[in-house]
């Protein structure tokens, strides 16, 4: 059952996450006009690909004569943690039917993902998940679409003023935080970001992130299984 | 240049086949085994940090520790971890880089 109370809790928690959203936005639109590409294609990236570091890194690639193939290819390999988002968010959403677990899909982004996951953890109640996941969803789809727009009009005037950029990892801060609650999640954080770093050292590229995220999982995983059983409870 | 529309189809049909991926088999996997939920229970700290810490110590591609990015960033961990607050680690960690940068 629906629940527009549910809703609107969603998108109360997603509130405070737009003040890192609409730079990033802007910045989404504003990158590839100041590299020659039209506004929709800008649009374009934000509706179709709608997912900040594969836009702009499809516009790195192609604006300095990389192919579409390589283009495509670093999107998708930053993209390849929605995999692991998708498992994460399917066992709490099998009672929904097919069609709202598809349309669910496409809202799916790292804050709606981290603010969902961590709702549905402390709520016992199925049939209101995804309301809430909705309401979150939506309003960064609306304010994501309306900043890129915003962001192709002011153009590259905006992104040589202030270090928009830095904007991306701080919300990503404050996502992480209450997710450190645990030994495990503390080693997996710790193994994720070292992983990561190295991988990218290494020349890994955007595949730096997922070889981090999967070095994580496997750090946290293996500490957890050594806890004693009474401690998961 | 490389004609950008084919590349924005393509980039995104595979990342909504990646978000839909176990979403849409998700009534076929109701009852997950405690292994499986051991590890899906790390992927958020994984996850984020492989994005965080990257843009923290190599904001220019190398590794780099005496940057300004990597202290505003602590100073903002540090505002996340007291305030849970978005807002406030948002302007104390801009505030720091750009103070930071123009020292």
């Amino acid at each position: 059952m629906p629940s527009l109370t549910e809703a609107r809790a969603g998108a109360s928690a997603a509130a405070p996450m737009l003040l890192g959203v609409i730079p990033f936005g802007l910045v989404a639109g504003a990158a590839p006009v100041s590299h020659g590409f039209s506004g929709w294609s800008a649009v374009g990236l934000s509706t179709l690909v709608f997912a900040g570091a594969s836009q702009l890194a499809i516009v790195d690639v192609l604006s300095h004569g990389g192919s579409a193939v390589v283009a495509i290819l670093a999107a998708w390999t930053i993209n390849l943690r929605m995999v692991l988002y998708s498992a994460s968010l399917a066992p709490y959403l099998g009672h929904e039917s097919t069609r709202r677990r598809l349309g669910a899909a496409y809202l799916l982004v790292d804050q709606v993902y981290a603010l969902s996951i961590t709702r549905w953890a402390g709520d016992e109640r199925a049939d209101r998940r995804l309301s809430f996941y909705a309401g979150a969803g939506l309003l960064l789809w609306t304010t994501w679409v309306t900043s890129t727009i915003v962001g192709t009009l002011l153009g590259s005037a905006l992104a040589d003023a202030l270090p928009l950029d830095f904007a991306v990892p701080l919300v990503f801060l404050v996502l992480l935080v209450p997710v450190l609650v645990d030994r495990p999640a503390v080693v997996a954080a710790v193994c994720g970001g070292v992983a990561a770093v190295v991988a990218a050292e290494a020349g890994a590229g955007p595949l730096s992130t997922i070889v981090g995220a999967v070095a994580g999982i496997a750090g946290g995983t293996l500490v957890d299984a050594r806890r004693p059983q009474s401690l998961d409870q | 240049m490389t004609p950008i529309w084919p590349v924005i189809v393509v980039a995104g049909a595979g990342t909504y086949a990646m978000r839909a991926s176990f979403l849409a088999i998700a009534h076929r996997m109701a009852t997950v085994p405690p292994g499986v939920a051991r590890m899906l229970r790390q992927i958020p700290p994984a996850a984020l940090a492989a994005i965080i810490l990257p843009a923290l110590v190599r904001p220019e591609g190398h590794l780099d520790l005496a940057q300004p990015r990597l202290l505003a960033g602590a100073l903002a961990a540090l505002v996340a971890w007291r305030t849970r607050n978005v807002g406030a680690t948002l302007i104390v960690g801009m505030g720091a880089l750009v103070l930071l940068q123009h020292l």
